[in-house]
């Protein structure tokens, strides 16, 4: 008898798969639905947003096809709590979270994973692209597509609990297997964005819950060149819509430097002001094998990689880079890799 | 399904004819569905031009509920039980959200229970301006039987169309459209044995509710629609085995079910029964005089008196589980092989707090923790036996994960 395993089903075709290959190799598979919108919205438009009602029909449709027991869970309250809150709260503090990681490290590895061990589950299987084998992640054989930053963040204990069947597989060969096997969400389209702001309006977002309050845009020297309406519209390296009327003296484009919520002051600059070396992080998580070589280290989801050196720091985390990266904000992960594998991570709480 | 019901409609499905077509086939068809019309007419104490054939119990409410509302302007006020099935509350509140209609809903007692007093206090606040009272039968959830021969009694008293949804009645407890001295009453296939996608309206022969869907005038012109012969000779001869065992269902099914009861107490010290706790083999027949007789509230020092019309479906037990969320439960059942349902879910299938419960005065938590059992003609003890094998494992395992 294989494994009892809890297939989180989100209703996109990854996970679909994920499930079917799972329940294949001979486990006791039982699909469950997250829903994590108290208010669902009935039809799905585009890439954006996720958990409407059309994608839990999904869900069920492909749980139907593959052959398993599908329920939903009601996950609105802890990921409204320690997802959407978090991420606000993030943003009114002027750094730049990461909710797909908050979700992975608070919600699918931890209040789904402990409900499903309390209810006699060995396991959660999803349908992220990364590779996890005896307990090690390591990044998935879709260069384009892999999520092992995302998932950097889990302790060994959440990954010992956790199987991503799809990490050998590219996006392409998923969907081809899905329409093989007759899930009719092969071709439904990849989800992009922020799955709880559904028009993709990220800044309006964060006005509506942070209000708009006018404060200065200033250059390095303190000078104001510019007004805005929220520091949290802002992210470390953003380039566009700044809005300032007046050209730098040198002319060349301005960035976003940092950001100062308690004076509500973004500082801009040139593009070499944003370069740093040396990054500070919080705890940092080990997860992977303490023994590696080629280390290096992932800075935002989807970020270039940069070798790197690191020393920990009474309780913290120090990363000193090879090369100068531009664009580093806080409260993003920094997840160190050996070759492919990952060995930990920590939030990013500075750099220069 | 029943052999019956598979076999009348198996029969119709090889004909051609439409019942209101004029030609040879329409004939044989229009012979059809009367004949069916017939059937259920003389199982349930109606006429047969009381029968209104419809898609089935949700239909059926609808147009007992919106039609008589539309019928009866400008008389604004609804009178709806707290604890109906949604296919009667929603088009109730459908009528107050968009057709100026005011819903007031009956109270019920801590077992579910509407008080023929609790209406008749209800109407008497401005009895001209009732449109309609619905009352269900029995109800779906805990299994509480309505006084329903007594509430209809007083809004008859003051010329008020009464509705119950008897959906669940029909075939487990003895119904009589007549004797009740209902209005309107609604039934569907699936629940006794026919077909899904049929069902019926009892209507009596002086009540005209504004059609909810217009066109060919079948069905007294009240519900358009070319008929589905084969479905309703299938639900005839679902309506005509279902009422015929009734009797002797209902006193196995009871039998079996406090059996149930009896042993998930045992088995789960701590489980709440819901709804009513007066578990006598079959309910009693209900008659006129039932509003002379008192009912106790559940709250009353006072014991249920084995002359009240107490009762409750033959075939249900619904429970509470003290820390445990339903859904959970119902999912480590399944996975045994027991089936059970926990209240409704919502259209995105999470699982909500029973309004019903909620109703009886259960708090959220319990409303979450609620299982119903529900058995049917092919219930047996061995289904019990495998209940209580695996019963106490999984409310342990479901008590641990309501913690986390």
């Amino acid at each position: 008898m294989g494994l009892r395993v809890l297939a989180a089903m989100s209703g996109g075709v990854d996970s679909a798969v994920a499930a079917a290959r799972i329940a294949e190799a001979g486990h006791d598979v039982t699909g469950v639905h997250l829903a994590l919108s108290a208010n669902p919205q009935s039809h799905r438009t585009g890439a954006r947003g996720c958990c409407t009602i059309e994608d839990s029909r999904d869900a069920r449709r492909a749980a139907d096809v593959i052959g398993i027991p599908f329920y939903i869970w009601d996950m609105a309250e802890r990921f409204q709590r320690d997802v959407i809150e978090d991420f606000v709260s993030e943003y009114a503090a002027g750094r730049t979270p990461n909710p797909c990681l908050r979700c992975n490290e608070k919600i699918k590895f931890a209040a789904v994973l402990d409900r499903a061990l309390a209810l006699g589950f060995d396991a959660v299987a999803t349908g992220h692209h990364a590779r996890l084998v005896d307990g090690v992640l390591s990044r998935s054989a879709d260069q384009g597509k892999d999520q092992s930053y995302v998932l950097g963040v889990l302790t060994r204990e959440q990954l010992g609990h956790a199987i991503f069947p799809l990490g050998d597989s590219t996006k392409a060969e998923v969907r081809a297997e899905a329409a093989r096997r007759g899930l009719t969400v092969a071709d439904k389209p990849d989800s992009h964005d922020i799955c709880f702001i559904a028009d993709g309006d990220t800044r309006g977002f964060l006005s509506k819950r942070l209000g708009a309050a006018e404060g200065p845009i200033v250059d390095q020297s303190g000078a104001v060149v510019g007004s805005h309406q929220g520091a949290h519209g802002f992210t470390i390296g953003q380039r566009k819509g700044l809005h300032i009327d007046r050209p730098a003296a040198d002319g060349r484009p301005r960035y976003v430097l940092s950001i100062e919520p308690v004076s509500n002051t973004v500082t801009v600059g040139p593009r070499a002001a944003l370069e740093v070396t040396s990054i500070t992080c919080g705890a940092p998580v080990w997860n992977g094998p303490s023994r590696f070589d080629d280390l290096t280290v992932q800075l935002r989801a989807h970020g270039e990689v940069y070798g790197c050196r690191f020393e920990e720091t009474g309780g913290g985390l120090r990363v000193d880079l090879d090369r100068p990266a531009t664009g580093v904000a806080a409260g993003q992960a920094a997840v160190l890799y050996s070759g492919a594998t990952v060995i930990g991570s920590a939030t990013i709480l500075s750099a220069s | 399904m029943l052999p019956e019901a598979i076999e009348a409609m198996t029969v119709q499905l090889q004909q051609v004819g439409n019942a209101s077509s004029l030609h040879g086939a329409g004939r044989r068809m229009r012979r059809v569905v009367e004949e069916s019309r017939e059937t259920i007419a003389d199982a349930l104490g109606s006429r047969p031009s009381e029968v209104v054939f419809t898609s089935g119990g949700t239909e059926a409410d609808n147009l007992a509920i919106k039609g008589l509302y539309w019928a009866r302007r400008p008389r604004r006020r609804v009178l709806i039980s707290s604890v109906e099935h949604h296919a009667a509350l929603d088009p109730a509140q459908w009528l107050a959200d968009s057709q100026g209609a005011e819903i007031e809903l009956l109270e019920a007692d801590a077992y579910g229970r509407v008080h023929p007093e609790t209406l008749r206090a209800a109407i008497e606040r401005d009895p001209d301006g009732v449109a309609m009272v619905s009352v269900m039968w029995a109800n779906n959830e805990v299994g509480t039987v309505q006084p329903v021969h007594a509430l209809a009694a007083v809004a008859r008293e003051h010329g008020i169309p009464f509705h119950t949804d008897a959906v669940q009645a029909v075939g487990q407890l003895p119904v009589s459209f007549a004797e009740s001295g209902v209005d309107a009453l609604t039934l569907t296939g699936h629940k006794i044995g026919g077909p899904m996608g049929v069902g019926a309206l009892l209507l009596a022969r002086g009540l005209t509710p504004v059609s909810v869907q217009h066109g060919g005038g079948q069905e007294r012109d009240v519900r358009s629609g070319t008929l589905d012969a084969p479905a309703i000779a299938g639900l005839a001869a679902a309506v005509g085995t279902a009422v015929k065992e009734q009797e002797a269902l209902g006193r196995r099914l009871a039998s079996l079910r406090d059996e149930l009861i009896e042993r998930v107490r045992a088995a789960v010290p701590d489980v709440v029964l819901n709804g009513d706790p007066d578990l006598r083999e079959t309910p009693p027949a209900q008659t006129p005089h039932d509003e002379l007789r008192v009912t106790p509230s559940p709250h009353d020092e006072r014991r249920v008196t084995p002359t009240a019309s107490a009762g409750r479906l033959p075939g249900n037990a619904h429970f509470s589980f003290p820390g445990c969320e339903g859904d959970a439960l119902l999912m480590l059942l399944d996975a045994k092989g027991v089936e059970c349902s926990t209240g409704s879910a919502c259209s995105a299938g999470v699982a909500q707090p029973s309004h019903v419960l909620l109703a009886m005065g259960a708090d959220a938590a319990a409303a979450r923790g609620s299982l119903r059992f529900t058995l049917g003609h092919t219930s047996t003890r061995d289904d019990v036996d495998r209940l209580i094998e695996v019963l106490p494992a999984a409310v342990e395992r479901a008590r641990r994960a309501g913690l986390s």
